[in-house]
């Protein structure tokens, strides 16, 4: 008996996310090929459905390589517009789109990378009053934001939904990478119950950020995605990766899921989503905590004062390496120095204090005014505002 | 007995720019103590003011959560390595 052999590569296709064309198959050769993708990893990649919050420097390796992968639908979520500081990281972005929203651009980008996927844009801020809804139609939530509300925000989200969130998180050259979220597995409140108080850790934009460390981290983010929709290999659940780019050194630490936990625990107590900008203690977005004791200098008051011959010391409390970048010409004590310094200041003076922004010169108010400093006042804005307002050869920074 | 604890990024500036201390410890409690009385500033941003290790500051000792340990008792030995690992937040502004 002579049985036809089946050369038929696939069933007949119903559902076009079942299988693969011929030019899937050509541009995901390199999956294929391997055992532990193979046919069946490609078409659950096809399938699966990721949102990535934030489109920055972590989000940026993730959306290019989750579409590259052929990930079927990828949300995007963002609401800022790209700026000239953004691309010394944000590889998504080219110069000619600075201006533009990000996620149009990014858009624009991973489609012209892969056409056969579908990308979703949400131009917002992700609010407890949206996170559920955009979340409830993906698989996996990759969290790439840089603030603690929305860290929060996202983790309390994915717990209540039951989604896998893929954490990342950067600070000068260090990173934490790991998976929150998964059945039985540790969330980011059983690693981190509550967040700092403003204030006592600088921000990315405060601190800086080394380039290629969000293009690691993002990328580790990547492949713990990927690896999530695929199925077969050990993820980072239950172990918080630490990097370290200075060093380049990877170290491993257990992650432990709290039976105590206020939302994943056996009891929780959070079983909707909060105010999150209250619970991390933030009044205003980005803004600075408001000083109301500190009294302020407006810039151009300041000029009119120094023009007019007063005898005004300009005490500039950030570090020597942004004081190379541009000056007023101040004395130089960084923050961190200054109750070590406080002598090299003469308090029948007044004192005009000044830092980038403005809050670390109102910190520095804060201590000298408790050292008995009287004639002290804080240079509103910073040197950032110097230059908008007074001196535009200045660069900002 | 000589232990080491690795500052992180964030706490270095408070803690003479170093990336490691080596103290004599012979528990956790011992060797957070140690650290800080040796930089003074590392206090406020590590203890709460009832003394309790902050809650967005976790220490481990090895690969292991002192919080599953005894905490400030856990017991350390030479060669036992200390991490301070204070939760950050980088990535994208939204």
């Amino acid at each position: 008996m002579v049985t036809k052999p089946n050369i038929s590569a696939a069933p007949p296709a119903t559902n076009p996310a079942a299988t693969l064309t011929k030019e899937e198959i050509q541009r995901y050769s390199r999956h294929l090929i391997m055992p532990e993708v193979g046919m069946d990893g490609q078409l659950k990649l096809k399938q699966a459905k990721v949102l990535c919050i934030g489109t920055g420097g972590l989000g940026a390796p993730l959306g290019l390589y989750l579409a590259a992968a052929g990930v079927g639908r990828i949300g995007l979520v963002d609401f800022d517009t790209v700026d000239a500081t953004n691309l010394q990281r944000q590889i998504l972005f080219s110069t000619t789109d600075v201006g533009r929203p990000k996620i149009a651009a990014a858009a624009d980008r991973l489609r012209g990378l892969n056409p056969d996927i579908q990308i979703d844009t949400y131009e917002t801020r992700l609010t407890s009053d949206n996170a559920l809804d955009l979340f409830k139609d993906y698989d996996i939530i990759v969290d790439g934001t840089d603030n603690f509300p929305t860290r929060y925000l996202v983790n309390d989200a994915c717990i209540l939904l039951g989604k896998q969130n893929v954490y990342g998180s950067i600070f000068r050259f260090e990173g934490q990478i790991t998976v929150f979220g998964a059945p039985g597995g540790p969330c980011y409140r059983c690693l981190y119950p509550e967040p700092p108080p403003p204030g006592l850790v600088p921000s990315c934009a405060e601190g800086g950020v080394l380039g290629v460390l969000p293009g690691i981290v993002g990328s580790i983010q990547a492949a713990e995605t990927l690896k999530l929709i695929i199925g077969k290999a050990e993820s980072l659940v239950g172990r918080l990766l630490l990097f370290d780019a200075l060093a380049m050194r990877f170290r491993e630490l257990k992650l432990r899921k709290n039976p105590e936990c206020p939302v994943c625990g056996t009891h929780p107590t959070v079983t909707k989503l909060i105010d999150y900008v209250q619970f991390c203690g933030i009044r205003g977005e980005e803004a600075p905590a408001p000083q109301t004791n500190i009294p302020e200098i407006t810039p151009r008051d300041l000029k009119t004062r120094l023009d007019r011959g007063d005898d005004l010391f300009i005490l500039d409390v950030r570090e020597p390496h942004e004081f190379q970048i541009c000056n007023l010409g101040g004395h130089l004590i960084p923050l961190g120095d200054l109750s070590r310094r406080v002598n090299e200041l003469d308090s029948s003076r007044e004192i005009v204090a000044h830092c980038r922004s403005g809050k670390r010169s109102a910190e520095a108010i804060e201590f000298l005014r408790g050292a008995g400093f009287r004639k002290i006042w804080n240079l509103k804005g910073g040197i950032l505002a110097w230059s908008d307002e007074v001196d535009p050869s200045i660069p900002k920074y | 007995m000589p232990v080491k604890v690795i500052i992180p990024t964030p706490l270095r500036p408070y803690a003479g720019k170093q990336e490691s201390v080596e103290l004599e410890a012979t528990t956790v409690g011992e060797a957070l103590t140690g650290l800080t009385t040796r930089f003074g500033e590392l206090k406020k941003h590590l203890f709460a003011d009832d003394g309790r290790l902050r809650s967005f500051v976790n220490v481990y000792v090895n690969d292991e959560d002192i919080r599953y340990l005894q905490k400030d008792q856990t017991s350390v030995r030479e060669g036992d390595i200390i991490s301070i690992v204070p939760s950050i937040a980088g990535g994208s502004r939204i």
